[in-house]
């Protein structure tokens, strides 16, 4: 992203994302047990992601990963770094 | 006899498969110090039978918790009394598959020979995400068995398979294709047991795994590497960190594991994938009914529905059922009664035994049709949306939505609800959690809020009859219990289980049928131990309120009484109204008697303590006696106020008794409106259930916590109550 010619590829995290927005994984951060919850549920590098809806006031989130259904905080979400 | 354990993702079906294998030869225990269910089953096949071993549902071998751990102990072989298993069932949701597979490519590291139970392939099939059984199973190299479970489609082959691979031996035949860490990972691992495999051995009775190194190196701050650097002490925890930080220089070791394998995963797959004739991905059944359900605006109000048609269905299907019970339990009465003298024993089986438990049975078709329909909602996937919708609410208590399904369990009864508590992962939140859940109104309160309601709140109707005012009042004590609740659990997160925010990672399953074999085994579980509970500890309750209320008997008064009967006959009544009039006379002898019986002595000795509350010596007894299970309350007011036997919450003449009891001294009512709220209030928020007290214990481990959930709550009670009653007779 820095040196390479790509500048449509942008970078933000999850919880920035609109509802039917989808994006690709670039990393999760953090450490300890939710994040590696985040990992094994399939938040992993270039994993395909959609936004399905957010709850009343934004949060929590629905998500499309590995092609199955997850709901997750805005502060869960915010460990998770997409690229779109 | 092999030992097979059956392991899956949550939500895949596992229970139903287990319980289409197992029937009903199910043994449910506990693992010692945790809180996971042991639960065992056993399969015939025509050559032997087979231990099925039901573990819990879990997405990985991660273990950040002791009840986590389980599941790795019994693959390591090292849970007691679990032999190692010869065999792993792992059944996995078709239409999940990427997810449910990450499971498989950990469990087949482990050594012990695995074959897939493919469950749920006609929705899969639905879904457009069909794999062939037989390519995944070359895939894989490791068996693929096509099941349907709720449908019991594929069972029998299920069973054939089970039978072969625990037959011959397995293990030398089955050998699976596993996943490739990175290099890097396996050569630390590998030099790691080389250097500490000695020192291990000298200290345990088993070999050091790779299996646990692995975990112990990845799992950061988890179960495997505390038990190890406890075990193998400071030299091992400076090894592990080197060759942590030294495999971790792009990125942390978890994710380098779920990135490798979800690559080889979707490798696996691609190789098994049926190819779809329609490209254009169409939209799912399931997603479109959460465009209704998880709405911002209707998913709310239709959550606001359910809730209002399940507790509606309690009150409207239960009461020909319980009338049955009602007119079966006098039915048993009069018949013991007809057989036995009149005396003692007849008085402790008609007034005692069968009353008591006569009384508390009655609640059994409550019980069981709000379990059917909350198994119901769980087995459809309606549970995981609920706890969705309500985080936002829940997240205001310091809590998360998935403390939100416990909570509505502990309307129909308190001690499924603290079981249900086991959903939340954090110790702290699921203390909290358990903590409040009692305070939720079960079905044991009912009959005291309809007794209570009915004799002395009016029933006035509002907007055309849609409203009235004993409806209200009900109401109001539902919401006494949730508002209480969570004003509480918001008090001890900031206090007491003060920490950080908890965590909501939710999977949102696919709806599905629900599986009427796994509601009805849940079902039958509820009901034996609630017919169990009111054999055992109500009994021995309603035997010892009998004795205190029966004990001493007083021969003046009995002599007394015998002579106004005396009387009675020599006063050439009519028939019928001699019948009626020495009716009466036994009634109030059981007045007296009960007056200065140990019951009564006692219930004077306390009275002081209720008078703020405006209670009688009655009522402060009957609450007393009611604190094992306050159910026993109807059943004991029911024996003082003189009417022995055949009293329930819709008995006239017990109301009639209520509403006519006088103060000794002033002679004024004891009850009026202030006193039967207060009376309810104290029920709603008091702890009188000794068998959820005992599901804490076994729950939190902790006695403190027990003693806590007790002293707050009766406290609570205490001054509620009190409110309730100066408040009420100043306006």
């Amino acid at each position: 992203m820095n040196s390479q010619p790509e500048p449509k590829q942008k970078t933000c995290t999850l919880d920035c994302l609109q509802p039917g927005d989808c994006a690709n994984v670039s990393h999760c951060e953090g450490s300890g047990s939710t994040f590696q919850r985040l990992c094994e549920m399939g938040f992993v590098k270039g994993a395909p992601l959609r936004v399905v809806r957010h709850a009343l006031f934004g949060d929590p989130l629905v998500v499309e990963i590995q092609n199955y259904h997850l709901s997750l905080r805005k502060a869960e979400a915010r460990m998770v770094n997409v690229n779109f | 006899m092999s030992t097979v354990a059956v392991f899956g993702n949550p939500n895949a079906g596992k229970t139903t498969v287990f319980n289409c294998l197992t029937g009903l030869s199910q043994k449910v225990a506990n693992y010692p110090g945790v809180t996971v269910e042991k639960k065992e089953g056993f399969v015939k096949t025509d050559s032997g039978t087979i231990r099925l071993l039901d573990l819990p549902g879990t997405y990985s071998l991660a273990a950040f918790s002791p009840d986590e751990m389980v599941a790795v102990d019994v693959l390591l072989g090292r849970q007691a009394g679990v032999p190692l298993p010869d065999l792993i069932l792992h059944v996995i949701d078709a239409s999940n598959l990427e997810r449910n597979l990450y499971l498989y490519s950990q469990l087949a590291e482990t050594g012990i020979p695995v074959i897939i139970a493919l469950n749920m392939t006609d929705v899969a099939q639905k879904r457009g995400r069909e794999v062939d059984p037989e390519k995944l199973s070359n895939a894989l190299r490791c068996p693929v068995i096509p099941i349907q479970a709720h449908k019991g489609v594929g069972i029998d082959g299920l069973v054939q398979s089970l039978k072969k691979f625990t037959q011959e031996n397995a293990s030398d035949t089955l050998r699976p294709g596993i996943c490739q860490l990175p290099q890097g990972v396996e050569e630390g691992v590998g030099n790691l047991r080389e250097e500490f495999a000695h020192t291990y051995k000298a200290q345990q009775k088993h070999e050091l795994e790779r299996f646990e190194l692995l975990r112990a190196l990845i799992d950061q701050g988890g179960q495997t590497s505390q038990r190890l650097n406890s075990i193998l002490g400071d030299s091992f925890t400076s090894k592990l960190r080197e060759l942590r930080a030294s495999l971790e220089q792009d990125e942390p070791l978890a994710a380098q594991e779920a990135a490798v394998r979800y690559h080889w995963i979707h490798q696996q797959v691609e190789l098994a994938k049926i190819p779809q004739t329609e490209t254009t991905k169409k939209k799912t059944s399931s997603e479109f009914i959460d465009n209704i359900l998880t709405h911002n605006f209707f998913g709310i109000l239709i959550f606001l529905l359910i809730m209002l048609v399940v507790f509606q269905s309690i009150f409207a299907w239960a009461g020909p059922l319980m009338d049955l019970i009602d007119s079966g339990t006098g039915a048993v009465q009069e018949l013991v009664a007809s057989w036995l003298p009149e005396g003692q024993l007849q008085s402790l089986i008609v007034d005692g035994v069968i009353a008591g438990v006569g009384g508390v049975v009655i609640f059994l078709p409550q019980i069981l049709i709000l379990f059917l329909l909350l198994g119901l909602l769980e087995d459809c996937g309606y549970m995981a949306r609920a706890a969705y919708l309500m985080d936002n609410i829940m997240r205001k208590c310091g809590l998360s939505g998935k403390s939100f399904i416990p909570m509505l369990s502990g309307f129909a009864c308190a001690i499924p609800g603290v079981m249900a508590a086991r959903v939340v992962e954090n110790r702290r939140d699921r203390l909290a959690t358990i903590l409040v859940t009692p305070l939720m109104s079960c079905s044991a309160r009912l009959p005291v809020y309809i007794l209570l309601t009915q004799t002395f709140i009016p029933n006035h109707e509002y907007l055309g009859g849609w409203l009235n005012l004993q409806g209200i009042v009900y109401f109001c004590m539902y919401i006494l219990g949730i508002v209480v609740a969570i004003a509480m659990a918001f008090l001890l997160k900031k206090t007491l289980l003060k920490g950080p925010r908890p965590t909501f990672v939710l999977e949102l399953p696919g709806y599905k049928w629900p599986a009427i074999r796994t509601v009805g085994f849940r079902l039958l579980d509820r009901g034996k131990a609630f017919l169990v509970r009111a054999g055992t500890l109500i009994l021995a309750i309603s035997i010892v309120v009998w004795g205190l209320s029966y004990y001493p008997r007083s021969d003046s008064i009995a002599q007394q009484f015998e002579q106004q009967r005396v009387r009675a006959q020599n006063a050439g009544l009519l028939e019928d109204v001699l019948e009626e009039r020495l009716e009466e006379i036994s009634l109030e002898e059981k007045g007296a008697q009960l007056d200065q019986s140990y019951f009564g002595r006692m219930g004077k000795t306390v009275e002081p303590v209720f008078m703020p509350l405006g209670w009688d010596w009655k009522i402060s007894m009957s609450a007393i006696a009611s604190f094992p299970a306050r159910e026993v309350i109807v059943a004991t007011l029911g024996i003082i106020y003189n009417l022995g036997d055949e009293v329930d919450e819709e008995n006239e003449a017990l109301r009639e008794k209520l509403k006519s009891a006088t103060w000794e001294e002033s002679k004024e009512p004891v009850y009026n409106i202030p006193v039967a709220l207060s009376i309810m209030v104290f029920f709603a928020l008091c702890c009188q259930c000794g068998a959820t007290l005992a599901t804490i214990k076994r729950e939190t481990n902790s006695w403190f916590w027990t003693v806590f959930t007790f002293v707050y709550m009766t406290g609570l009670a205490y001054v509620a109550a009190f409110i309730t009653y100066q408040v009420g007779m100043m306006i």
